[in-house]
């Protein structure tokens, strides 16, 4: 069984592997027919174990190894891409990536997480598994202004477990960079849509994350806190990781709920890591709806809707007396 | 009355390692230096160790009564309080949590919005309380820190907004992490009004708290030691695996790292906070009180 296969998926796990080895025997009409039967069932087993994930399950599926990172969906929407580097102040953060491109025929900036996925160890550690520095939020906010000055729409790509947390990031103002992004993301005059594709995780993500619509992947997770962080936090016990997830609503369907999000990306059945193609195909439409609504709306009063949006964040759990 | 009382930590919070909020007892043991000090004598130091300077946390209504003249403010935006929107429960439920919180503290949430003057000057103070959940920041800290700014913005007065929080409410889940943006928001808006923003980090900034609002003031001004960060301490140890050095994440090391102004002892920090507001531009309020203040709230009735 491949290693990337989670614990929950081992029925699909089961069935790649029968279709694995008839594929590898030479081909017959009842060898094809065989493994027609075992695709048709592949994809309803698929449909049926994501049908119902826990919300534990889906912290694993939105930290999976393949998911797909913001490079490979650039590279299946876009054309031209033209990575930028560096904040002009300290370092290149390579766990942020800053990218000029062509969407169908306009041309924005790609800002995302890079956790590494799909590479080698030493891709991850190139990345920092998708932990950026200080100099990571301040080259996201450099080719952002720049966005800004050229009148390019931002498209934010959002995965990263956190902002990493190391002494040098604390020396060089870890805090004070991603608050200054979401003083400035709240007042940049362009649009931003906001993709939260895989770990949305705290500050680290929201660093990057104030736009005027927010969509989330369908087995994406958005959190104030790593439910193992939170378990230890309040459980005194990290394993009890998975009553934290539940507890801590960071599924798409919640945020929806909770009004932090806009809209819901779908995902292949089993997930955007089995297939990137298709999870890069069903992006690109509800993202070109949400460019085109933005894009048409006058610049003082997408700001001022930016503004509001923000503004009733947090509102459904407040009672006023 | 108890000769000496040991201070208790305050639940929630990741970073209350030293006990130093101010204890009940007659005496108390300076955490800073090991002198035994008379409460009353603590206190009329404004909770700084006469001897070694160690500043004791205090709470919101003492940090409002050290700030406004004569101890006279106006509260704001009392009637917020959170719905619990999670349904959240750990080992306790939150809601049970949150109702023995404001029983003990006899306060709604962990901030106090404020205006009155500062040595003549009408200034909107947002006072954080740690003993309320560590200080942490949930939808009410957000709403009421936001509509801080907005009285800020609305009256053109300076706003102060001391925090002392271990960060995010994690609680009340991604909403907590939003008012991160949202205050952020709002702060933009006071920028583009060119109304000043002062942050006072106090023992302890950490967490949502300060990579947001706490570090966003026109000027950031700390008290001595206090621990101020992103990440906590134990978090970073388990990332690097080795002990972090002594003063890290201390004002005194964010003042050499170029995060802060100015480190200010509590006993100067009324003067400075005047003094730049005038070179910033601030002029005294008119001598004759306006209409709020005849309804003010004495501050020890409260």
């Amino acid at each position: 069984m491949p290693i990337d296969i989670l614990d929950f998926e081992k029925p699909i796990g089961a069935l790649l592997k029968e279709i694995d080895a008839l594929s590898a025997q030479p081909r017959t009409r009842e060898r094809q027919q065989a493994i027609d039967a075992l695709e048709r069932r592949l994809e309803a087993t698929r449909s049926e174990i994501y049908g119902r994930l826990t919300p534990w399950q889906r912290v694993m599926v939105a930290r999976h190894a393949n998911r797909p990172t913001v490079l490979e969906y650039a590279s299946r929407l876009f054309t031209e891409v033209t990575e930028i580097s560096g904040d002009r102040r300290f370092a290149d953060d390579h766990a942020m990536v800053t990218a000029f491109a062509r969407y169908k025929e306009t041309p924005v900036l790609i800002v995302g997480h890079h956790k590494g996925g799909g590479g080698d160890t030493k891709q991850k550690v190139y990345r920092n598994f998708g932990y950026a520095k200080p100099e990571g939020y301040r080259k996201a906010l450099r080719a952002m202004k720049l966005a800004e000055k050229f009148g390019c729409p931002v498209l934010a790509f959002v995965d990263t477990p956190a902002a990493f947390p190391g002494v040098e990031s604390e020396e060089r103002g870890v805090a004070e960079a991603i608050a200054v992004n979401l003083r400035e993301m709240a007042a940049l005059d362009t649009p931003i849509i906001v993709i939260v594709h895989g770990e949305g995780g705290s500050g680290g993500a929201l660093g990057i994350a104030v736009g005027d619509r927010i969509l989330m992947h369908e087995f994406a997770i958005y959190s104030v806190i790593p439910p193992e962080g939170c378990a230890a936090i309040l459980w005194r016990d990290s394993n009890r990781k998975v009553e934290a997830a539940e507890a801590l609503k960071l599924t798409a369907p919640d945020l929806v709920r909770f009004e932090v999000i806009d809209a819901i990306v779908p995902e292949p059945p089993g997930g955007a890591h089995t297939d990137h193609d298709r999870a890069a195909a069903l992006l690109d439409e509800p993202l070109a709806r949400a460019l085109a609504e933005v894009s048409a709306m006058d610049p003082a009063a997408r700001l001022e809707a930016r503004y509001r949006k923000f503004r009733a964040m947090g509102s459904v759990g407040i009672r006023e007396s | 009355m108890a000769w000496f009382k040991k201070a208790r930590k305050p639940m929630g919070s990741a970073t209350a390692e030293k006990p130093s909020r101010v204890p009940e007892g007659l005496w108390v043991k300076c955490p800073g230096c090991a002198q035994v000090l008379y409460n009353k004598d603590l206190e009329s130091n404004l909770h700084v160790c006469p001897k070694c300077a160690h500043h004791f946390r205090i709470g919101a209504t003492e940090r409002l009564r050290i700030l406004f003249d004569e101890g006279r403010w106006t509260e704001h935006h009392t009637g917020l309080a959170s719905t619990d929107p999670l349904h959240f429960t750990d080992t306790k439920a939150y809601r049970d949590r949150l109702r023995a919180t404001i029983d003990a503290t006899g306060m709604t949430d962990a901030v106090v919005v404020a205006t009155g003057r500062l040595e003549g000057l009408d200034v909107v103070v947002a006072a954080m309380e740690y003993a309320f959940i560590g200080g942490s920041m949930g939808v009410v800290v957000g709403e009421k820190i936001t509509r801080a700014i907005e009285i800020g913005v609305d009256r053109r007065q300076p706003v102060i907004v001391v925090s002392s929080s271990g960060g995010a409410r994690m609680m009340e889940g991604v909403l907590s992490l939003m008012q991160m943006a949202k205050i952020s928001a709002a702060l933009a808006r006071l920028d583009r009004a060119r109304v000043p923003f002062i942050s006072v980090l106090t023992d302890p900034t950490t967490g949502g708290v300060t990579a947001s609002f706490a570090m966003l003031g026109d000027l950031n001004i700390a008290e001595p030691k206090a621990l101020i960060g992103f990440a906590g301490p134990r978090v970073i140890e388990q990332t690097i695996k080795q002990k972090l050095p002594d003063g890290f994440q201390r004002s005194e090391f964010l003042l050499e790292h170029g995060m802060l102004d100015l480190i200010v002892d509590r006993r100067e920090m009324k003067a400075v906070l005047a003094r730049l507001l005038r070179l910033l531009g601030a002029a005294p309020a008119p001598v004759e009180p306006p209409v709020e203040m005849a309804t003010a709230v004495e501050a020890d009735q409260r």
